[in-house]
């Protein structure tokens, strides 16, 4: 017998179910008065923020092509100048006005979900080549049983997204432009299929 | 917080053996709304490893307390009184200061008080159903509450839930970021249901299993459960002729 590595194991991932509202959104579920906001709700960036200012909209949609209409959705992105505001962040200070860390719901009427944020800058890589500009998504909902990990790249970033190491690792070509956010004017749209001939690329990270 | 320098690394593959797999047709809603293909392998960068902290600034006095966060004054929610208490712990066993932990529950009749929620069960006027707390320098949380009771879900013709608390945990980067749910020890519905069944291996599904701890108990008051949460480990930085670890 070896010595054992005493590692622990991580908890296992149930779904968020489909009354995720009630813990993580609650004023958005009609519980108000507890919270005085919805941690991560409103625009992510203030008067105060660097940056260009976009909003994300997208949808979720499953594999018959319908909208989910009780995913929450939640998005982790450096600032204007690619640094985050993150403890594990050594190379520099975020904007202090800008937590780069967004919650949102999507509607219950429609399933749209949209966050009010600013472009970030580009993020070095593993081995410091630059990575094109992209949001991190993560995606929970009735029916998910392990959130689900993306990233979204910018449409209007073609050079960047280019010469990115992630975008280059993708070997199906044809799934690379489930990544890639449409820039119109200041709205950056993002449709998210979970399954399908659209499925979009979801990493192990 | 505690004084420690910030970990960069990045984290411990994810054992998904452990985790539910994303296909798992006895749960039914889970046939369409899971990717058919095989997740892109991506080893961690710093837009994984770094993620949003959380300060107790953003709790409300009550937060913990979904025994009275809710009720009008002077009163209280109806139902077993509890205590879940445990740590949030990396995969390596360190306690992860300030992770954030959030919940939330139906209450003691198996009732969710959500708008696209009619089970005929009737709610709690004394009952949110809602809570959050933020570990402390060795990962403790803790919060009172009431015991859920089981619901019925229209999946099977006559499938009930266990009595279960949801939680939604953040470690210190976004690739720890996990959601799940706490069972209660002894609950005999455990073993029929769906979405417990989503986790094919049986020591996985005994770790989301709270234990009764009378040791934690307030005599004349409530009894505890106790509920540990492990996120992902951090590799380590034994050797500095990496750029960023090994």
């Amino acid at each position: 017998m070896a010595q054992p590595l005493n590692y622990l194991k991580e908890t296992p991932s149930q779904t968020a179910g489909p009354y995720v509202h009630i813990g993580c959104t609650p004023n958005f579920a009609g519980l108000e008065g507890i919270y005085d906001q919805d941690l991560g709700s409103g625009p992510m960036a203030s008067d105060k923020t660097k940056g260009e200012r976009i909003t994300i909209r997208g949808f979720v949609y499953d594999g018959a092509g319908a909208p989910l209409k009780d995913a929450l959705i939640e998005i982790w992105q450096a600032d204007a100048d690619g640094i985050y505001n993150s403890p594990s962040e050594t190379r520099g200070t975020a904007d202090p006005s800008f937590l780069g860390w967004g919650r949102c719901p999507g509607d219950m009427a429609t399933g749209e979900f949209a966050f009010e944020t600013i472009k970030p800058g580009r993020v070095p890589f593993r081995d410091g080549r630059p990575m094109a500009p992209h949001v991190t998504f993560w995606i929970v909902a009735r029916g998910i049983n392990l959130g689900l990990q993306t990233r979204m790249y910018f449409s209007d970033e073609e050079a960047a997204n280019a010469e990115d190491p992630v975008l280059a690792r993708i070997e199906h070509r044809v799934r690379v432009p489930t990544l890639i956010g449409q820039r119109d004017g200041d709205t950056v749209r993002f449709d998210i299929h979970l399954q399908g001939d659209k499925e979009t690329i979801f990493f192990d990270i | 917080m505690s004084n420690a320098p910030p970990e960069t690394t990045p984290f411990f593959a994810r054992d998904r053996e452990r985790h539910p797999p994303a296909y798992t047709p006895g749960y039914k809603t889970s046939v369409l709304r899971s990717p058919q293909r095989a997740l892109i392998s991506l080893e961690g960068t710093r837009s994984e490893i770094t993620g949003p902290v959380f300060g107790h600034n953003i709790l409300g006095e009550f937060d913990n307390d979904l025994i009275v966060n809710y009720a009008k004054p002077g009163e209280s929610a109806i139902g077993e009184r509890i205590m879940v208490y445990g740590r949030v712990l990396d995969e390596r066993g360190r306690g992860v200061a300030g992770a954030l932990v959030e919940f939330w529950q139906a209450n003691a009749g198996g009732r969710y008080r959500h708008k696209k929620e009619s089970y005929l069960a009737p709610l709690d006027p004394n009952f949110g159903g809602f809570g959050r707390a933020i570990a402390d320098v060795e990962g403790y949380y803790c919060f009172r509450t009431i015991k859920p009771g089981p619901y019925p879900w229209p999946n099977g013709v006559n499938d009930w839930r266990p009595a279960h608390i949801h939680f939604s945990v953040f470690g210190n980067g976004f690739a720890q970021r996990l959601i799940t749910q706490m069972y209660f020890e002894g609950d005999p519905m455990i073993w029929l249901c769906p979405i417990v069944k989503t986790i094919p291996d049986r020591h996985a599904i005994e770790s989301l299993i709270a234990p009764l701890d009378m040791n934690a108990s307030i005599p004349h008051d409530l009894r505890a459960y106790k509920f540990d949460i492990i996120l992902r480990g951090r590799r380590s930085t034994l050797f500095e002729n990496r750029l960023e670890g090994n």
